[in-house]
């Protein structure tokens, strides 16, 4: 008898949502309280770890058609990209710089470059860690 | 460049193209003669210099290799490179006009023969042209490297590999060895070149390195020039071909030894230790040379010990010689320069007669398919010419008239006749000894030559003990021996050519205090009168020959010679043994267990670092300082005790996962308590996500293996793993302690200004230090490809099965 696992399947539909949020949360508060790509991309991980428990691999898999190592990649591939960028205007690699623009809807808002670089952080930590935890399930 | 540097690297350049003549001609031509061209030529160029150097003159080229270094091969032609010079190209020539008939062209690898043996010529003409000590050691050891090539040619053969072997081990060593000598006497006078070495002796001889310096040296030179107790080498490379043996281990190559100790005799000589080491040295070798060879049965074995012994006696000379820079001017010292002229005499002339005898050797061999002395006899009537050319070699050999090696034993006599007329160095204890050895040693030299001769051509012929139909040699096997012996003769007859020419010129540049004086004026002639060298070879004439007579009864003693004693026995029990001793302890401490690697490398860190805290007596404890533990800290902190030590007591694996993950969330806490909110976040996160690796690991664990045990308790284990947590903990407890400057944290304070970040570890992470961040994705995202590579590959492997 295949288990019944609705009110899992239910919570999780729920949680996760949370976590989603929460998780970016971090992610742009990163820049001025505890948080960032890091501790941001893990906690994404851990919301979509929670789908793989709830759901089975192919079903999350056909709702999130991700390769996760492309994301790991194309993590690492940003955050390097960023570097390069700052060489186009004469400064040293990974040289960041931000400023207060006014716009139509947030009002006045503090925009960095150090948040492209954090994107690939973010982006390289969730491509990893599920990475890891495919692979090794698919072994089991 | 000169045309002189174009002249003296022939051998390489044309080294080069002799594959491509040996592809092209064989076996239409035998690629010797095209080989035969090199040598000839060289030789030819360099007789261009006698005239100048016999009028005292010196000539100087310059080469630059590596001038920011001051390494270039500089070159001062005197009368002493020249000999060795024409020697090299002399009897190389004369070596491969006789390796043409001797070496077929249709059974041997003739490229390769020929292209070491050029190689050899051109590192041998480079070693004695060259003034610059590092240049002169870079073709010190190609020599060594071309002769171990031409020594194991036959490389088919166990014994050629045996031999080529043990003369790379001892001449490396022994090349090794100079190479610190040189340096070391390069650091004394700041000079690389030999010219101003000499001009700095006295720097030299004042210092305390003058020792040292003069015994590495002297080592390089004992062990190519094979002598005591170098000198087991040299029997072992007669498995190399015949031309090979005439031309590196009896004409060329062990004289770069000599070559070495007369060069660097204005540096060394006139002390009493280059006096007492090279002329003891070289009695001995030279005593020891003689009697072994009488001996041996096989022919090349008795020549290379013979050689041995000719080289001890050249290299005694040398040493005795150096006792006329002691006396500096007067009677006394050119007495005892007349030794040295003696030496470079006899160098000419056992070249001469040692290369025609090796060549006649092996035309012996050739003709008859064996060497062995206890096989042949009675070849006189049947290979006439070779007899002929086996007396003139020999009796050079021993000494007597009128062939030239007569002319340098008289000379060897005085010699040593000195050495009891002018004692020297508190020599007046021995001074009755050399001559005597020298006496006993020709004595044994006048016997072996005349095995060599009666043994081999006297008798009866026995045909049934032969492989081949002996026979007379072809003509063009003949000629080189031929052409040398004649040289053996008219040397013999017109010495004083030679001795204008090259010895005394070569004199000066040995002992440099008579190049004011002019030089020595010595008539070397036949007849002297009837003085005490005549008689000392008269009765070495009759003493040998009565002892040849009697060889039969007396030869037995040499079986009573304990083995242990017999040098060649010690080498190999000593290579035997440092195989196995090595062998042991790395099997010892190699053990393949990765637990006793990490011993190693953590005892190795515990004594290190204690040691250095000991001695440098930095450690302090001063708490004063510190912050005050708060009863949350202390809290955690023991809690985190407990968990830590429950590991290690836990009875199952799980409970050790379980106690780690604890330990994790503990050190969160901390984080939290020490006011770092990302660094608790990621450790939480990260913690949550090992410890369930760990638990999928524990879940695979195979069935059989599956021990659910405890930690097995073992000594080592405790005392290295106590230590370890000892010495870190005082070397963190002295770090606090040592604060040199203040913290630069405070540039970072201003993180909301510089990068618009109130979150400083962020502004950090990826704004001041975005470069490690950026690292450290790119290790994270590699561990991750790393899994995903080790999963998929094992996947597809299982398949495959």
């Amino acid at each position: 008898m295949k288990p019944n696992d609705v009110i899992l399947h239910s919570v999780t539909k729920a949680a996760v949502v949370i976590i989603l949020t929460f998780s970016i949360y971090l992610f742009f508060g990163g820049h001025h309280n505890p948080g960032g790509g890091f501790i941001g991309g893990l906690s994404t991980a851990s919301g979509l770890v929670l789908l793989y428990l709830a759901f089975d691999i192919e079903t999350v898999r056909t709702n999130i058609p991700i390769d996760f190592k492309k994301v790991a990649g194309f993590g690492v591939l940003l955050a390097i990209m960023t570097g390069f960028g700052s060489i186009f205007f004469d400064v040293p690699f990974l040289s960041q710089t931000f400023g207060h623009f006014d716009l139509p809807i947030f009002g006045e808002t503090e925009l960095a470059t150090a948040v492209l670089f954090d994107v690939g952080v973010a982006l390289a930590v969730i491509g990893t860690a599920i990475t890891i935890i495919l692979s090794i399930s698919e072994d089991g | 460049m000169s045309l002189f540097y174009v002249v003296i690297f022939l051998p390489f350049i044309f080294a080069i193209f002799v594959p491509f003549i040996y592809k092209l001609f064989t076996p239409r031509i035998h690629t010797g003669w095209f080989v035969f061209l090199v040598p000839l030529s060289v030789f030819l160029f360099l007789l261009q210099y006698i005239p100048a150097i016999s009028k005292g003159n010196t000539i100087f080229y310059d080469l630059p290799w590596m001038p920011s270094l001051g390494i270039n091969y500089t070159t001062y032609i005197d009368g002493l490179a020249l000999i060795f010079g024409l020697l090299i190209t002399g009897v190389g020539a004369l070596v491969v006009l006789y390796s043409i008939s001797y070496m077929s062209k249709h059974r041997e690898a003739l490229h390769n023969f020929y292209v070491y043996m050029l190689l050899f010529m051109g590192a041998m003409l480079g070693l004695v042209f060259s003034d610059h000590i590092l240049v002169l050691y870079v073709f010190w050891e190609l020599t060594s490297i071309s002769s171990f090539l031409l020594i194991a040619y036959w490389y088919q053969r166990k014994s050629s590999r045996y031999g080529a072997q043990k003369s790379m081990l001892i001449t490396i060593f022994g090349g090794l060895a100079m190479l610190a000598g040189l340096i070391m006497l390069s650091m004394l006078t700041d000079t690389y070149s030999i010219r101003e070495m000499i001009s700095k002796a006295n720097v030299i001889s004042s210092d305390s390195l003058f020792l040292p310096a003069m015994i590495l040296l002297l080592l390089g030179a004992f062990t190519k020039s094979a002598q005591f107790p170098f000198s087991i080498w040299l029997p072992d490379a007669m498995e190399a071909p015949t031309p090979i043996s005439a031309y590196l281990h009896s004409a060329t190559m062990v004289k770069a030894g000599i070559y070495l100790v007369a060069r660097f005799t204005p540096v060394f000589g006139g002390s009493s230790e280059w006096f007492w080491i090279v002329s003891g040295i070289g009695m001995i070798t030279l005593i020891c040379g003689s009697v072994t060879a009488v001996n041996q049965k096989d022919l090349k074995a008795l020549l290379a010990y013979s050689t041995i012994s000719q080289l001890g006696l050249i290299m005694s000379l040398l040493g005795l010689g150096s006792a006329a820079m002691y006396f500096g001017d007067g009677d006394a010292s050119t007495m005892y320069a007349v030794a040295v002229l003696a030496a470079l005499f006899h160098l000419i002339n056992h070249s001469t007669f040692k290369g025609s005898l090796f060549m006649v050797v092996g035309i012996i061999d050739h003709e008859t398919g064996t060497r062995d002395i206890r096989r042949l006899g009675g070849l006189m009537s049947l290979m006439p010419v070779s007899f002929t050319l086996t007396i003139i070699g020999s009796f050079s050999m021993a000494g007597l008239p009128p062939f030239n090696g007569f002319l340098s034993k008289e000379m060897f006599f005085t010699g040593v006749l000195t050495v009891i007329k002018y004692p020297v160095f508190g020599m007046e204890a021995f001074a009755l000894l050399v001559p005597l050895i020298a006496w006993v040693a020709s004595v044994f030299t006048f016997i072996y030559c005349m095995i060599l001769v009666l043994k081999t051509f006297l008798g009866k012929h026995r045909p049934e003990r032969l492989d081949k139909v002996a026979h007379e040699a072809t003509i063009g096997m003949l000629i080189p021996p031929i052409i040398l012996a004649s040289l053996v003769i008219v040397i013999f007859f017109f010495p004083n050519v030679v001795s204008h020419n090259l010895l005394q010129p070569a004199l000066v540049g040995i002992l440099p205090e008579f190049a004011e004086t002019g030089g020595i004026d010595v008539e070397i002639k036949p007849w002297h009168g009837w003085n005490t060298e005549l008689f000392m070879t008269v009765g070495v004439v009759v003493f040998g020959a009565l002892m040849y007579r009697y060889l039969k009864k007396w030869s037995l003693f040499y079986g009573l010679i304990p083995q242990f004693l017999i040098l060649n026995n010690i080498y190999n029990q000593s290579l035997k043994l440092m195989e196995t001793i090595s062998l042991k302890v790395t099997n010892r401490y190699m053990t393949g267990f990765i637990r006793d690697y990490l011993v190693y490398i953590f005892s190795f860190m515990i004594l290190v670092l204690g040691v250095a805290l000991w001695l440098s007596n930095d450690f302090s404890f001063d708490p004063s300082n510190d912050a005050s533990i708060s009863l949350y800290e202390g809290g955690i902190i023991f809690l985190m005790a407990i968990t830590a030590l429950s590991v290690f007591f836990a009875n199952s694996r799980l409970t050790a996962i379980i106690a780690v993950g604890a330990l994790g969330y503990l050190v969160s806490l901390l984080f939290v308590i020490f006011r770092a909110p990302d660094l608790a976040l990621t450790q939480l996160v990260v913690e949550t996500v090992t410890t369930a690796l760990f638990l999928l690991c524990f879940r695979y664990l195979p069935e059989l293996r599956k021990e659910i045990s405890r930690i097995r308790f073992k000594m080592t284990n405790l005392g290295v793993s106590i230590g370890v947590g000892a010495i870190v903990t005082l070397m963190a407890l002295s770090v606090n302690n040592h604060r040199l400057f203040d913290s630069i944290s405070g540039y970072f304070e201003g993180a909301y200004t510089l990068a618009g970040a109130k979150n400083i570890v962020n502004a950090i992470l990826v704004d001041f230090r975005g470069l490690d961040t950026m690292l450290e994705i790119l290790v994270l995202c590699i561990a991750g490809l790393g899994v995903y590579t080790i999963i998929k590959l094992q996947l597809a492997g299982r398949e495959k099965e």
